[in-house]
């Protein structure tokens, strides 16, 4: 390592073979300076005031006039070249040590803790969301009401006669005392004759929520479940209409391909009715259809409970059950994961559906 | 409804070969859902055939048993036995090892012979017992799956039957049929019959239908028979409870003759035990012709029959040994005994037939559906009768079932019918709909022919009139769910075939989308779950002393709840008033499922009920209630706004390398509880508040500007927490969202964003522990004026330095102009200012 040259003797700035002796001697130790610190130390004894070069500069001043110039051009562009290799060299090694330092901060991005962790939406939730959404874009409106209902707006408004077996087939939670004539709903239709009541004509409206039947908790069945009804009254509405809503709704929801199957069935409150049946392509073992839901043009009763003429507006309704939506679309096997709150059910789901 | 195929051949075209299946897929598409199959050949299936005893030998055993080792003969002398198989002797004599001992040498009975296989997948083989190879078992009722006798072996004599030696006996017994059953829903009375499903069935196959009915030749007029009369004194609304009786008489029967297996394997597959051989025909005629009939035991009777509603304290005996109180809205029929059953429902014991009955009075009623309805829920007695007399009964077939019931009586139990008869009763007026010509195809959507209309209405059964504007139809007498023109486009519907009605969506005017407070909840519920929440849903149901915990009272004031009539379990017979609880329970039971670390919410309604609860009475159908009426069942609905809690336990998020995790603790609840408040643009006001739930000094009551509490914060009280097995330190909240949309701004008016330089001061101030770092901050607020930018809380500190009892409240003010930049001067001004309101409203001496 060259560090000082003590003792060496002061080249003579004239010297040409001399000079650029020293300035390979410089050039060769900057090149092999592999630090920051060693190129210091390089540039301490080629370019200090020791140096064989400064000191050969420092002669020129006693040199004869004629020589002066000669010998400044000769060690200008030494000490320039000399100078440039340092430059150089420098930037060179403090690429590498940033690239060193930046090399040594390394870390293992897969050990990254979690810190912000997403909650969570209930399916169910998001799900009824899902469906409010594409009767919204249909120019619909959501209605809801409350959970415990007076048992006319449950029974009686919907044309359930006191003593029919179909009052009873409601499996229905009543409210103390009895004779208040108070029930938890079992269906969402009170929301509809509250809608009936209270909006003007024509309507068109969704009523999701929350409804009760006195079953008890297991696989297939729950006493509290959600449903979405559907509403729409206007002029000269027929079965047809009622079809080609659900169909609409059916294909926004299950895809282009989803079909659906309308079967005769009994409700009090709707004559026609039918049963609703979706088409499942994926179903486990094999494809098959699946009763969703009933649906059927509104009994007349229904409408004049509500005092609108049934001579001139028509209207069908429809209602489906959000589980039994969830279970089928989202493979959900066991009805008790959507109420028992395991956070890995909802976790699962994050925030879509 | 279950349909034995067999049945259902003798009156529709049911193809040879059809299952269960094809004809539910048939009956499926005029409106009756699949339920099941039952098909005793799904568990059964031979060699079984019919063998007689040729010798029993007795052979007692070391556990002082005795077995029967028995040759039975399967095949008839002098033939071959053509089964061949493992165990099958060549012979046609099995040898056979029995334990039971109600049969004797010469007894025909069944056998199933080796190869066969039992219900429960018993596989019959010839195998080594007791010293002998027994190659089959003589076989009883209950091993062959057709009933529960524990008797011993089935004996055919005793059955009535002399089968030839090697008879199917599977045939025999009627066990290759099968049966379908359907949901009929409860508007379709007449479908809990044979005659109605036939019907139907020829509906959906446009094939040809005889009406079982018809087939039976009953007299036109009865006279002379048993006394009748019929004395309702109390109808409800206005309804006879019986508007028919038909009575008939038999003498000289056998009651104790064994039922055909044609008739008890009928009966079996329709769901029907097999009692005696009267109870078996009155059931078999029932599911046949949906009339239910009643056999009385003639010498038990005395005086005349009545129909009449109970009288006060009067009792009856029910046919399954019970003695019930009867209600004065009770139909009965009596005799000068007393009641001998409740209309429709159950028949009396004291009447009842018996294997001695030799005389039989036949009854056959038509009674009214609510009056039926009632009893039958009053006792708690579902019966095959009343189920059919409830959903409604055809008027004009009375009298065909008891002479049916009569004509069987004669044929199988060797009785004679008395020419005499009773038949008391009006019939209703038949119910005729004017249809008007177009109503169906506008209701329905498809453009019916005159053809289509006419000939659905005709094969239902109804009688159909044209005339100027359409038609007048005529329901059918068994058909009581026609009474409209709605009702009549359905059948059309129905027949013609769902399948045909096209598909044209309305167009619904245009709407105003979600409505404002629709879009706050989901504000809300996402950005809550956007926090970090896991949402959860619990049942509303819960106990009283959960409710007296989590419910928020004014003080001293008693806690109401909405307590259930009928609850599914008596401890959770209350709903809830707070979220709370059923969170609760759901962060227990993921504790159990081994997550300790958890935030969960839940957005539901509570019940809060008021002044008013419901109303004593209600409005009837199909009406609109006068206004105030309506008012009333409005106002008696309880208060049910929405509430939304969350529950916080264990720590903020997973543990992980160099990632320490930190606890929950109540200023998070605080924090939640805000963050809902600045998602919907409210501002929520933190206070230090009490509830009984949480922790006395860790608990926030969450308000409005208004001064209206919507909710509580804070850590939930240890005693609480230990007793619930909750780690101590988990905190919760809980607040009205309904409140805070109400209190959200409408239209947000735009502030002025001044660009000049910030002025930023701090001041430390001490002030007793008890101050609310919050009011001093709003003194601060208010003391600086309006170069006041903002202020903010940077630590709070209590120890050395620091007086006993005080506390120091550090806090950051800036400050700005908004035309011009603030001199140091003015800053340091406003700073004073602050700071001596503070120190007039709390003492607050600047550090």
């Amino acid at each position: 390592m060259t560090e000082t040259l003590p003792g060496a003797a002061i080249p003579n700035p004239t010297d040409e073979a001399a000079i650029t002796a020293a300035v390979d001697q410089a050039i060769a130790a900057i090149a092999g300076a592999g630090s920051l610190d060693e190129l210091k130390a390089v540039r301490l004894a080629h370019t200090g005031e020791k140096s064989p070069l400064s000191l050969a500069n420092r002669e020129i001043g006693g040199l004869p006039k004629d020589q002066k110039a000669v010998a400044g051009k000769l060690m200008g562009s030494s000490r320039g070249r000399v100078n440039k290799a340092l430059a150089d060299r420098n930037a060179e090694l403090e690429a590498e040590n940033d690239a060193r330092i930046l090399l040594e901060e390394t870390v293992d991005v897969t050990a990254a803790p979690r810190r912000r962790r997403a909650g969570a939406r209930h399916p169910l939730s998001t799900l009824q969301e899902r469906v409010a959404d594409i009767f919204v874009g249909m120019g619909w409106e959501i209605a809801e009401g409350p959970e415990v209902e007076s048992e006319w707006f449950n029974f009686d408004a919907l044309n359930f006669k006191p003593d029919h077996p179909a009052r009873e087939m409601q499996d229905t939670f009543f409210v103390e005392p009895p004779e208040a004539h108070l029930l938890m709903r079992t269906h969402t239709s009170p929301v509809q004759v509250r809608s009936m009541l209270e909006r003007e004509l024509p309507i068109y409206v969704l009523c999701p929520g929350k409804v009760f039947r006195t079953d008890e908790l297991d696989a297939t069945h729950t006493p509290v479940f959600h449903q979405f009804e559907g509403l729409a009254i206007d002029k000269k509405l027929s079965m047809a209409d009622l079809r080609g809503t659900l169909e609409h709704f059916t294909r926004q929801m299950f895809g282009d391909g989803a079909q659906i199957r309308l079967r005769p069935n009994y409700f009090p409150f709707t004559e026609p009715s039918a049963e609703l049946d979706i088409w499942h392509p994926g179903a486990k073992g094999g494809p098959r259809w699946i009763e969703w839901g009933g649906c059927g043009m509104v009994n007349p009763n229904v409408l004049r409970a509500a005092g609108i003429d049934p001579d001139i507006y028509s209207g069908f309704a429809f209602g489906m059950g959000i589980e039994r939506a969830l279970m089928f679309r989202n493979e959900v096997g066991d009805m008790r994961d959507m109420i028992e709150g395991d956070v890995r059910f909802s976790e699962h789901f994050g925030m879509e559906i | 409804m279950r349909i034995p195929l067999s049945w259902l051949r003798e009156f529709a075209q049911v193809p040879a070969g059809a299952s269960a299946e094809d004809v539910m897929a048939e009956l499926v598409k005029v409106g009756f859902e699949e339920e099941a199959v039952h098909r005793p050949t799904d568990t059964l299936q031979g060699p079984i055939v019919v063998g007689q005893v040729l010798s029993i030998v007795k052979e007692p055993q070391t556990n002082g048993k005795t077995i029967n080792w028995c040759q039975v003969r399967v095949v008839p002398e002098g033939q071959e036995q053509t089964l061949a198989g493992d165990g099958i002797d060549p012979s046609g004599v099995q040898g056979i090892i029995c334990g039971a001992h109600n049969f004797v040498e010469g007894d025909k009975v069944v056998v199933t012979l080796p190869g066969a296989v039992l219900p429960g997948d018993f596989r019959i083989s010839a195998r080594n017992t007791y010293g002998h190879l027994s190659a089959g078992m003589i076989a009883s009722v209950r091993e062959l799956g057709i009933g529960e006798d524990h008797d011993g072996i089935l004996v055919l004599s005793r059955i009535g039957l002399d089968p030839e030696i090697g008879t199917d006996a599977m045939e025999l017994l009627g066990l290759y049929d099968q049966a379908a059953e359907i949901n009929v829903t409860p508007d379709r009375g007449y479908a809990f019959s044979i005659r109605g499903v036939a019907r139907e069935y020829a509906h959906a196959t446009g094939t040809s239908f005889t009406d079982p009915a018809t087939k039976v030749q009953a007299p036109a007029e009865l006279s002379g028979g048993y006394g009748v009369k019929l004395n309702d004194d109390a109808p409800i609304y206005g309804k006879p409870g019986c508007d028919r009786i038909v009575a008939r008489t038999v003498r000289g029967v056998d009651a104790a003759k064994p039922t055909p297996p044609w008739m008890t394997s009928r009966l079996r597959l329709a769901g029907i035990r097999s009692i005696s051989l009267p109870v078996d025909i009155s059931n078999y005629v029932m599911v046949e012709l949906g009339q239910p009939t009643h056999c009385y035991d003639l010498d038990k009777l005395s005086g005349d029959i009545v129909v009449r509603r109970a009288v006060v304290g009067e009792k009856i005996t029910t046919l399954d040994g019970k003695e019930r109180a009867l209600d004065v809205e009770d139909l009965l029929i009596t005799d000068g005994s007393g009641p001998i059953g409740i209309a429709g429902v159950m028949g009396g014991a004291a009447t009842e037939v018996s294997n001695s009955t030799s005389n039989v009075l036949v009854e056959a009623a038509h009674f009214d559906e609510v009056s039926i309805g009632r009893s039958r829920r009053r006792h708690k007695l579902p019966s095959e009768a009343s189920k059919r007399f409830e959903r409604g009964v055809d008027w004009h077939v009375a009298d065909i079932a008891a002479h049916r019931v009569v004509d069987l009586l004669v044929e199988l139990a060797g009785g004679v019918a008395d020419q005499a008869g009773t038949d008391v009763g009006t019939a209703p007026d038949a119910v005729t709909i004017a249809l008007p010509a177009a109503f169906a195809a506008q209701r329905i959507g498809i453009d019916f022919t005159e053809e289509q209309i006419t000939t659905s209405l005709v094969d239902l059964g109804a009688m159909v009139e044209k005339n100027n504007s359409g038609w007048t139809v005529t329901a059918p007498s068994w058909r009581n769910d026609l009474e409209t023109k709605e009702d009549l486009s359905e059948e059309i519907a129905r027949l013609v075939g769902y399948d045909n009605i096209p598909a044209t969506l309305p167009v619904a005017p245009p709407g105003r989308g979600l409505t404002r407070v629709q879009q706050q909840r989901r504000r809300l519920i996402q950005a809550l779950a956007d926090a970090g929440l896991t949402e959860v849903l619990a049942y509303p149901f819960v106990s009283k002393a959960a409710n007296e915990t989590f419910g928020v009272a004014e003080q001293g004031a008693a806690r109401s709840a909405v307590k259930l009539a009928n609850p599914i379990s008596e401890e959770h017979g209350f709903l809830r008033t707070s979220i709370l609880p059923g969170l609760i329970e759901v962060a227990k039971r993921n504790h159990s499922r081994g997550f300790r670390d958890l935030a969960l919410f839940e957005s539901g309604l509570v019940f809060l009920p008021g002044g008013t609860v419901g109303t004593p009475s209600i409005p009837p159908l199909g009406v609109k209630p006068a206004d105030e009426v309506l008012d009333a069942l409005y106002d008696g609905v309880p208060d049910q706004p929405l509430y939304v809690a969350a529950v916080l336990t264990g720590h903020d998020s997973p543990a992980a390398a160099s990632h320490t995790p930190r606890l929950w603790d109540w200023s998070d609840a605080l924090d939640i509880a805000r963050l809902a408040g600045d998602v919907l643009g409210v501002e929520v006001v933190v206070s230090q508040g009490a509830h009984q739930a949480f922790h006395p000094g860790r608990a926030a009551q969450l308000s409005l500007r208004t001064g209206e509490v919507v909710g509580y914060a804070g850590e939930l009280h240890p005693k609480l927490l230990a007793a619930h097995d909750m780690p101590a330190r988990s905190v919760a909240l809980e607040f009205n969202a309904d409140a805070l949309f109400e209190a959200a701004a409408d239209v947000i008016v735009a502030r002025h964003i001044s660009t000049f330089p910030v002025a930023t001061q701090d001041v430390a101030l001490v002030v007793p522990q008890d101050i609310p770092a919050d009011q001093v901050l709003e003194a601060l607020r208010e003391g600086a004026g309006e170069l006041l930018e903002d202020v903010a809380l940077f630590d709070v500190y209590a120890g050395k330095g620091i007086e006993e009892g005080k506390k120091s409240l550090a806090f950051g003010l800036r400050f700005r102009a908004t035309d011009r930049t603030l001199t140091a001067d003015e800053a340091s001004a406003a700073r004073e200012s602050a700071v001596a309101l503070a120190a007039e409203r709390f003492g607050a001496v600047q550090r």
